[in-house]
């Protein structure tokens, strides 16, 4: 990487211009004490910012390769995953500077009131003391979609379980073309009339599915004024035919089966260990429907994909900012301690509530910290890597791209192509230079 | 390249655990061991070939115990020459690389990326050994001649070789569902429906790991069109627009098509890296029945799982599309063996690596497979290396992994390249033309460009 180009560190001040003229001596011992920061500077700096520059204009490969002019630059806007980079940067530094900002200011202000201010702010500052990589491993573990490995998703699945319990056969699935699924119920196509015993078979049912007490299945005999039939699992090792009741089949006990008349009037039956079930004294000449309710079926809570490519973006973002509003608390927590308690309270005094104290009085004095916090995350989210890198899943990582990872896969990742690399860190430096300009300016201004 | 990574810690993996196993089967591996090495011959004229000879190789701990185990075998036929193995690890391009740099090379070396091999022969650093044409071909299939072969010369020696052509079963879920290991594609198929029908899903697939689908496309493209297309499609000499990758990616949406017969579904098979792929196929109870992947998975699931070998996991050639050769053919990753320098004992060295002694015994250890077709497969420790092992020298037809043979933005990328193109195509597989038409742009800018 270059180290250069995206430095955040402002320059170290120029020396103060000798005051009286002095001899050769003065200057030489000047020079002497300056000599190892320049050399410093020169090769961890200036050096591979002038070559990364240089290097922008070449080829793939070698030292310098084969002058291709501004080609490196044009890949660069042209190429889909690249440009996807850029688009992500831009969706970084509209959010999360301002988030940051924002939570950190209220935070800042409520600690100020609450007891236990300082376990508080402890908890929050305490990201900013692990690493940004394994922040990104934690999250990752956090966001996995199977809610039995990703808390945030076992959360939804606790919450989920209040509304609805999963259906006791979650992965059944129709085992003829005679039944299909239909809103989430199993249905039997065709109408029934009483005098019929009916096969309402299933599969993808694995044995640690069914449910305990079952026996062999077995299909009832037809009588006449009832309808009967049987729920079974309709496979055997091998697979067996499909429709046929065979030996080695279990029946599914404790299924619901409901029978629907013409006049919508339903009846319930609960099926036996063998699976067979019967609905006695129906009268004759009215057609019916059958079918297994969709509570069985309804499949358990399967998380929401975190991780994957609609919703990286936001769930690194939220990482993000769960890391960095400790910083912003203690620097607009150590700013509001410092304000002049007089000034709030002759508002206070003149009558101004908390809310318009706070609006017009605090956050006009705290801008100067506030500012200061807002462009350090500019700077910050322009440069952001390591989170993306350990948190994106590699299947996720072309939608999460951000300018600083794609640079590094560009140039070492991989691909190798040294040129278009350093064109990227040439992008990132051209970036962050007017945030630095600013900064430095400010600097100025309070020296 | 996180997949050489990941397969070089599995692969060391594999060796230990499964020798272990071996030994707790009452040690009959040791009964073989006798019958081939009376090649040793003793002659005076062997004792006659003096010097030393230095040699960079990627294996430390236990494979650099396996491959001393090699030289003392060497040394017994030539007493009087000195291999000094140096462990170098995975750094051995860079490593050779400021070596050439420098003046310094080693007399030899171990590489596995055939790119490498191609780029340091066409550079002039490689020397010719074409004096071991015979001993290679009284010993391997010609095609293993051709694998070392560059513009017409031979340069490297395929002493080792890893299977990526395997499938991977949970024995028990294949029990359950009254199936046995599948021969063909179309009993593949078939198997997979039975499978579902059973309550498990068949295929657990690492789709977060972009080269676990390159492999699983490699493989149907070889069985369907066997190796020349192959080659002809690794170099890019056929574009990915042509009928015979639209068919393999069908045969590949045949696979990943059905999202109740993926382990975790669709976003589960997406989101799951190679490991999660093994793990979630052999714990219990399991939640995909099998795993397209090379010979180091034996590792992972013994390291990882509680699966017993035979009992619990199994491994069978993948499933062959189009009889005759392309039916046993392997894609395998290599470990090729080049020279920089040309002497006696080079020679000698060269000339022994490549008969079937050398192979054995590394062979009888574990984690090594090789081409050698005298090796006999008794020779392997256990039931599960020779599952995956002897396949190779049955095979007339062998292939590099072509996604390491590619620039590398294009075969072996995080996200972009045929990595990222295939992740799309696991999300929608039935985009059989937009996927081929995109492969086909990402590969012609990348050879465009040529990285």
């Amino acid at each position: 990487m270059s180290k250069g180009s995206i430095t955040a560190e402002p320059p170290v001040a120029a020396a103060p211009p000798p005051t009286a003229p002095a001899g050769r001596g003065r200057y030489l011992t000047g020079a002497t004490f300056l000599l190892p920061a320049f050399v410093l500077l020169g090769v961890w700096l200036v050096y591979p910012t002038v070559y990364t520059i240089i290097r922008s204009f070449f080829g793939a490969n070698g030292y310098l390769g084969t002058f291709v002019g501004i080609d490196n630059y044009k890949t660069l806007f042209t190429t889909a995953t690249l440009v996807r980079a850029i688009e992500n940067n831009a969706i970084w530094v509209a959010v999360v500077p301002a988030l940051v900002t924002a939570i950190g200011l209220i935070f800042a202000v409520l600690t100020e009131r609450v007891s236990w201010a300082v376990a508080f702010k402890t908890a929050v500052f305490l990201p900013m003391a692990i690493s940004a990589f394994a922040t990104g491993v934690t999250w990752r573990i956090l966001y996995q979609q199977d809610p039995d490995i990703g808390a945030i998703n076992a959360l939804g699945r606790s919450i989920s379980s209040l509304v609805s319990t999963p259906g006791v056969l979650h992965t059944a699935l129709p085992s003829t073309p005679a039944l299909q699924t239909r809103n989430g119920a199993v249905v039997l196509k065709a109408p029934l009339q009483p005098g019929r015993s009916v096969k309402l078979g299933l599969t993808g049912i694995p044995p640690q599915d069914v449910p305990g007490g079952a026996a062999q299945a077995v299909q009832p005999k037809p009588r006449s004024g009832a309808i009967d039939g049987v729920v079974w699992r309709d496979f055997k090792p091998g697979g067996g035919k499909s429709g046929v009741v065979e030996k080695g089949e279990l029946g599914l006990p404790g299924v619901t089966v409901q029978l629907r008349d013409a006049s919508g009037k339903t009846r319930t039956a609960k099926t036996a260990d063998d699976g067979t079930f019967s609905f006695d004294s129906l009268p004759a000449n009215t057609t019916y429907h059958a079918s297994i309710g969709a509570q069985t079926f309804a499949k358990p809570f399967g998380g929401y994909g975190w991780l994957a490519p609609k919703l990286i973006t936001p769930s690194l973002l939220i990482a993000y900012i769960w890391i960095w509003a400790g910083f912003a608390m203690v620097v607009i927590g150590a700013g509001l301690a410092a304000m002049p308690r007089d000034v709030l309270e002759a508002a206070r005094t003149d009558g101004a509530g908390e809310w318009q104290v706070f609006r017009r009085v605090t956050v006009p004095l705290l801008a100067p910290v506030l500012s200061v916090v807002f462009i350090t995350m500019i700077i910050n989210v322009l440069k952001v890597f390591d989170l993306v890198i350990s948190l994106a899943p590699e299947s996720s990582q072309a939608h999460a791209n951000v300018i600083a990872l794609a640079m590094w896969r560009t140039a070492f990742g991989g691909v190798n192509d040294f040129g278009t690399g350093s064109a990227i860190a040439v992008f990132l430096f051209v970036l962050v230079v007017p945030v630095l300009a600013l900064n430095i300016r400010r600097f100025k201004r309070e020296v | 390249m996180k997949n050489r990574v990941v397969r070089g810690v599995a692969l060391a993996a594999i060796a230990v655990p499964l020798a272990l196993l071996a030994a707790g089967c009452g040690g009959s591996s040791n009964k073989s061991s006798s019958g081939n090495t009376t090649a040793t011959s003793g002659s005076s004229s062997n004792s006659s070939v003096k010097g030393s000879v230095t040699f960079d190789g990627i294996w430390t701990g236990a494979e650099a115990q396996s491959f001393a185990k090699v030289i003392a075998a060497f040394n017994k036929q030539y007493p009087n020459v000195k291999i000094k193995y140096k462990p170098v690890g995975n750094n051995v391009p860079t490593v050779l690389a400021t070596a050439i740099a420098g003046g310094h090379p080693p007399d030899m070396a171990d590489i596995a990326q055939p790119g490498l091999v191609k780029q340091l022969a066409q550079q002039g650093h490689l020397k010719p050994i074409t004096y071991a044409k015979s001993a290679i071909s009284s010993n391997f299939a010609p095609v293993w001649q051709q694998l070392g072969t560059v513009n017409g010369t031979l340069y490297a020696l395929v002493f080792k070789a890893a299977n990526k052509s395997l499938l991977w079963y949970n024995v028990p879920a294949f029990k359950q569902a009254g199936v046995t290991a599948p021969k063909t594609f179309d009993s593949l198929l078939k198997d997979a429906q039975t499978l579902k029908q059973s309550g498990t899903p068949a295929y657990s697939v690492g789709g977060a790991d972009g080269w676990t689908l390159t492999d699983l496309f490699e493989n149907l493209y070889l069985r369907r069109w066997g190796q020349q297309k192959y080659q002809q499609l690794s170099a890019h000499q056929i574009k990915w627009t042509d009928p015979s990758v639209i068919t393999t990616l069908k045969d590949m949406g045949k696979i990943l098509g059905d999202t109740a017969n993926l382990a975790g579904g669709r976003n589960g098979a997406i989101q799951n890296g190679f490991n999660d792929s093994v793990t979630n196929a052999f714990s219990t109870p399991p939640k995909g029945a099998m795993v397209f992947e090379g010979d180091f998975v034996a590792g992972v699931i013994l390291s990882s799982t509680k699966a017993k070998p035979k009992t619990g996991f199994d491994a069978t050639p993948f499933p062959s599309i189009t009889p005759g050769a392309n039916a046993n053919a392997v894609e395998i990753g290599g470990d090729l063996f080049v020279t920089f320098r040309d002497t006696p004992a080079i020679r000698a060295f060269v000339n022994f690596l490549a008969t079937a002694p050398a192979a054995e015994a590394w062979a009888r250890l574990g984690g090594f497979g090789t081409g050698n077709k005298n090796v006999p497969a008794s020779i392997y420790p256990d039931a599960i290396t020779r599952a995956t092992e002897a396949p190779i020298g049955k095979a007339t037809a062998v292939v590099f992994d072509m996604s390491d043979e590619q620039p590398a933005s294009f075969g072996s990328t995080t996200g972009q390249g045929e990595w990222g193109i295939f992740q799309d195509f696991l999300r929608n597989p039935a985009d059989v033309n937009g996927t081929a038409q995109k492969l086909e742009k990402a590969a012609s800018a990348a050879y465009k460009s040529g990285k």
